[in-house]
């Protein structure tokens, strides 16, 4: 080793400086042995400089030292000990750590301190551990030639034993194309499994909605309208119109794209609610009956070619079009085998005015007796056996008394003790005779007397216990009722089209109402739907004077509070009143 | 569906014979007495293979009629109080067991257990440590190199798997995992997911040694990626989430293969295997390379490419096939056992093994076995002078009193040795021999010891071969094994 015969050398010649600077103290000559010692100095320095300049390739620079012994020129003794000593501490680093594993590890391992930060490391094994192919000596003659190849494949794969690197990217954020990819395989990987493992044949759903020509009849019809037209199935529906098919009813579903039956209904839609209910219900067999019989599917109405006949094979719902319906409604009945029945949330309120400004203590009372039935109609069942034992009904008794004659603000819209909605039944229990597949606890269809009150779907039966319970028992609300209803005396639009013009148009800058104050946006729902912003603006034809007093009292409370006076308005202000309950 | 069907199908009923030894019962029962968890933990085949062999329709109590030989010996039943199996004893519990049947049954000096199969579920196989190096550095234990393993370990070219060995999936309890499964239409949200350790802090606090990094690299990469569901806690619902996920990884732990392989395929969850050179269980049968996804350790920081980077016809296909119940039944080992489970296909890939090659008898008073081979620890029944006396650990170490008239013999006989002896009793409805403690009687003594002799000879010499061998080369010995072993008590 060059460096070590060199640092022998300096060794040496630091003890010949030493020597002289002892016998220069002997002379005693202080003016020459401060220009000696000087000199010295800066011998020694050099010295140690280029010995420095021999080490720093292994070892780290040691600077505290060199700062000691260009500090420490005044003794040259104390030098001599401190650079032996230093020397000595180096030599005794070197032998004691030589063969240690730490030693090993920081001299031969670049960069290896540091682990975690390091990106793409590349590898840095220990010991490349050769396999040693243990010979089994079972085979008695080897081929020369697969041994050889044996071999190579042995030589090529080597087991690595020993430390790995940590790979780790230096951009770890997930690229967003990729992130996309992985979602698309997600969502092809949850389609196949509904294809694999879902419905094996997904059945038609044949959706029977019971309508009328109404104000709010595009409202309520175009919202079922669109949930039909999302159901992943096949579907049929079926739409009844009380008094006749009209073409008002016509346009609106012509819009869906589905496949639709359009039937009329000879008879009017009576006014009482009572008398709805069940015209409502015969409606809905009218339509059964357009599944069980000999059905005529006309795909060209309008020439009345009768195209082909057939029975209508599927699961027959029961769509009103005050119904709003989660998708998953129309996953669970497809797992209906004969007659099922879901939950349905009852949206209820009455319009009744006097409610709307009942006193706080009063509406308490009220939701401590409601609270003792859950708004909510449908099967109850055994929660471990999932066997039906009963159902929820909708309590009516609070709104009883209250008549559903919407000659004034009271129009209470009530549902059915047991709403058809909450049913589905295969429509082959319509049509089948008893002895084919039909269970015996159906009574048969065709023999089925309309007048002797059938209420509910249950009269479908001879056993209701057979119903089956759909949506986790029951437990899940997967479709709702909100009946809302314009008054007879309100104006809209007919068909929804503003035609002709307003009658009246004033200029923005004088608003007609000067108490109304700039109101946030957010408010105006409960407004006009007209944008302030134009230059129209409605004004009321006529007013109640009756009706005044109720609108101050309220107007105490918000003063943004449009006037309910206001006809156009009514119905939106019914909802505002409400708002303003839940807000007390 | 797969090529592989055919094969996982095949009975192996009537296609070969399989005789199983009796052993005393300290080499199988007592031990999982001594401590039940074995028959939870994922190397608990060694005892379910045992107790399938024992009523099952390939065994033959007629060894002269047997194909195969079968060892009911349980060598990784020795947990820690944490449950981790430590093989220390392994070897010398193997040595001492082949000891024994090797003097008591002709058959396994006819070939020197070639026509013999050890179930060795440990980490790295019959090489009994639990650390891939030392594993490396002891090999096989010599006295089973000629003997079929059936391993979990599997890695190309690596000392610890022999040619012939057969891989077998790690032991998952199949009644959990049948308890825990969800309908097969519940949406898979989950992109990739994986429950484990990234670090073993304990045993290697550097990191870098466990999984070679690539957990750690999994870890590091992608701790924050949203589509890695990746953490250390196992939830309660780990096996449902596995079923609600697309990939599953199954990266290297100290040893290539881990207990993820069986549940991902079991719950239908494509297995991305980040272990290089990895044999995997049944690879004859099972199409592994079509069922699950490759990565190697090196490319763990591209996971997300190579994952995002498959056509989804690819992941549908493998999980059409992964869906097939052939390959989740031949990954299990259910009590009781069923058509085409992962007994049978160790019992297929024996007989696919027969007929033996003629080459493996082994001409009379021919030895091609070393007994003197491997770590001295391991041949040693005791280490003199270490502080271990006593007769507290019947495989580490036996008394040893004055000279040959009192040895014990090595099968680890000392324990009861003085008041009672093994005799080899003859029974009449049984083909085979069977064991029984008697009383011993001056007649007895003598018939057992003309019987041992034979056996005291043996060890004797191995004892001076040993000895001479340690004195030797004292400083590379693997002799601290012994004392951890006796530490570990």
């Amino acid at each position: 080793m060059v460096w070590w015969e060199q640092e022998r050398k300096a060794i040496i010649e630091l003890i010949k400086l030493i020597k002289e600077g002892k016998e220069l103290k002997r002379e005693g000559g202080r003016k020459k042995k401060k220009k000696r010692s000087t000199k010295e100095d800066m011998k020694l320095s050099a010295l140690h400089q280029s010995y420095l300049n021999r080490r720093n390739n292994s070892f780290r620079s040691p600077a505290a030292l060199d700062s000691s012994v260009d500090g420490s020129g005044k003794s040259l003794a104390a030098v001599f000990w401190l650079v032996l000593h230093c020397l000595c501490c180096l030599i005794s680093l070197v032998l004691g750590f030589r063969f240690s594993r730490l030693v090993f590890f920081f001299l031969f391992s670049t960069s290896s301190t540091n682990l975690y930060s390091a990106p793409f490391r590349p590898d840095l094994p220990l010991k490349h551990l050769d396999v040693r192919t243990i010979g089994r000596n079972l085979d008695p003659s080897p081929v020369i030639g697969a041994n050889s190849t044996a071999t190579a494949a042995t030589k090529s794969s080597r087991v690595v034993v020993g430390r790995h690197g940590i790979r780790i990217r230096p951009w770890p954020h997930p690229n967003p194309a990729e992130v996309m990819k992985a979602h698309q395989i997600i969502e092809r990987v949850q389609k196949e499994q509904k294809t694999v493992f879902g419905m094996k044949s997904s059945r038609t759903v044949i959706a029977v909605t019971p309508t009328y020509v109404r104000t709010f009849q595009a409202l309520h019809l175009t919202g079922v309208m669109h949930s039909l037209m999302l159901v992943p199935y096949d579907l049929v529906w079926i739409v009844v119109e009380a008094g006749g098919a009209t073409n008002e009813t016509g346009s609106i579903i012509a819009k869906s794209g589905l496949r639709t039956i359009h039937v009329g209904f000879n008879q009017r839609m009576p006014n009482t609610w009572e008398d709805r209910g069940k015209l409502e219900v015969l409606m809905r067999l009218q339509a059964l009956r357009q599944v069980s019989k000999n059905y005529l599917f006309c795909l060209l109405e309008i020439s009345g070619i009768v195209v082909r006949e057939e029975k209508l094979d599927g699961i027959v719902m029961f769509a009103d079009d005050s119904n709003m319906h989660s998708m998953e409604l129309f996953d669970e009945i497809q797992r209906v085998k004969w007659f099922g029945a879901v939950s349905v949330g009852i949206l209820a309120h009455s319009g009744n005015a006097e409610e709307m400004v009942m006193s706080i203590e009063k509406r308490k009372e009220m939701e401590e007796e409601e609270s003792s039935s859950i708004p909510v109609q449908g099967p109850a069942c055994n929660s471990t056996t999932g066997e039906l034992i009963g159902w929820h009904v909708f309590n009516t008794l609070p709104y009883a008394g209250k008549s559903a004659v919407y000659i004034d603000d009271v129009a209470a819209v009530l549902p059915q003790k047991l709403e058809w909605s909450g049913f589905v039944l295969n429509s082959r229990l319509l049509w089948e005779e008893e002895g084919e597949s039909r269970p015996e606890w159906v009574k048969e269809f065709g023999s089925l007397n309309e007048n002797e009150g059938v209420e509910s779907p249950l009269s479908l039966l001879n056993d209701p216990s057979m119903v089956e319970p759909l949506g986790t028992c029951g437990r899940q609300v997967l479709l709702w009722w909100l009946r809302v209803e314009a008054r007879a005396d309100s104006k809209f639009p007919s068909g929804w089209i503003i035609d002709p013009p307003l009658e009246i148009t004033v200029a923005a800058k004088r608003t007609p109402w000067p108490e109304f104050l700039p109101e946030p946006p957010t408010k105006k729902r409960d407004q006009m739907p007209l944008p302030r912003g134009n230059n129209v603006v409605v004004i009321p034809k006529q007013q109640h004077p009756g009706k005044i007093r109720k609108p101050k009292r309220r107007s105490k409370r918000n003063k943004h509070e449009p006037k309910p006076t206001d006809t156009t308005l009514l119905v939106s202000s019914s909802s505002s009143s409400k708002q303003h309950q839940e807000r007390n | 569906m797969g090529s592989a069907g055919d094969v996982l199908e095949d009975n192996p009923v009537g296609r070969l014979k399989v005789y199983v030894y009796e052993l005393p019962s300290k080499y199988n029962k007592k031990l999982l007495q001594k401590d039940p968890r074995c028959l939870t933990h994922m190397f608990a085949a060694e005892i379910f293979m045992h107790r399938f062999l024992l009523s099952s329709p390939v065994r033959t109590r007629n060894p002269d009629e047997a194909d195969w030989f079968y060892t009911p010996i349980y060598p990784t039943c020795d947990l820690t109080p944490t449950g981790l199996p430590l093989p220390f004893k392994s070897p010398r519990m193997m040595r001492s067991a082949i000891q024994l049947i090797s003097s008591n049954w002709p058959y396994w000096n006819r070939t020197e257990g070639a026509d013999h199969f050890f179930v060795v579920p440990h980490d790295f196989g019959a090489c009994f440590h639990y650390q891939e190096e030392k594993a490396i550095e002891r090999g096989i234990l010599p006295l089973l190199q000629r003997a079929t393993l059936v391993q979990t370990f599997g890695q190309r070219n690596h000392v610890c798997l022999d040619e012939g060995s057969i891989t077998i999936p790690p032991f998952a309890p199949p009644q959990k995992m049948q308890a825990h499964l969800i309908p097969q239409d519940v949406p898979r949200s989950i992109f990739v997911y994986f429950r484990g350790l990234f670090y073993d802090v304990n045993n290697d606090p550097e990191g870098g040694y466990y999984a070679r990094g690539a957990r750690a690299a999994v870890w590091e990469n992608f701790k924050n990626n949203p589509l890695f569901d990746i953490s250390t806690d196992h939830p309660t619902t780990y096996y449902e989430d596995m079923q609600r996920s697309i990939f599953c990884l199954c990266p290297l732990g100290w040893a290539p293969w881990s207990p993820r392989l069986v549940e991902a395929v079991v719950f239908g969850c494509i297995p991305v295997i980040i272990a290089d050179d990895i044999v995997l269980p049944f690879a004859d049968a099972i199409p592994w390379e079509e069922i699950g996804v490759f990565v190697g350790e090196k490319d763990v920081p591209e996971l997300d490419t190579i994952l995002t980077s498959i056509p989804t016809e690819v992941i549908l296909r493998k999980q059409r096939l992964l869906a097939n119940p052939s390959m989740k039944r031949a990954m299990l080992f259910p009590q009781p056992a069923q058509p085409g489970d992962a007994f049978h296909q160790i019992l297929n890939g024996l007989a696919r093994k027969l007929p033996h090659d003629r080459s493996i008898y082994l001409k009379a008073g021919e030895k091609v076995l070393n007994w003197t081979a491997g770590p001295v620890g391991d041949l040693k029944p005791c280490l003199q002078g270490n502080g271990l006396i006593g007769d507290r650990d019947s495989f580490g170490c036996h008394l040893r009193r004055e000279g040959e008239r009192e040895a014990a013999m090595g099968g680890g006989m000392g324990a009861f040795w003085g008041t009672r002896v093994m005799e080899i009793v003859k029974k009449h409805d049984s083909g085979g021999l069977l064991w029984k403690r008697i009383k011993l009687t001056p007649t007895r003594k003598a018939n057992a010891k003309t019987r041992l002799r034979r056996v005291w000879q043996n060890e004797a010499v191995l004892r001076a071969c040993a000895e001479a061998d340690a004195s030797n080369s004292p400083g590379v010995s693997n002799t601290e094994s012994c004392t951890s072993a006796g530490k570990n008590e």
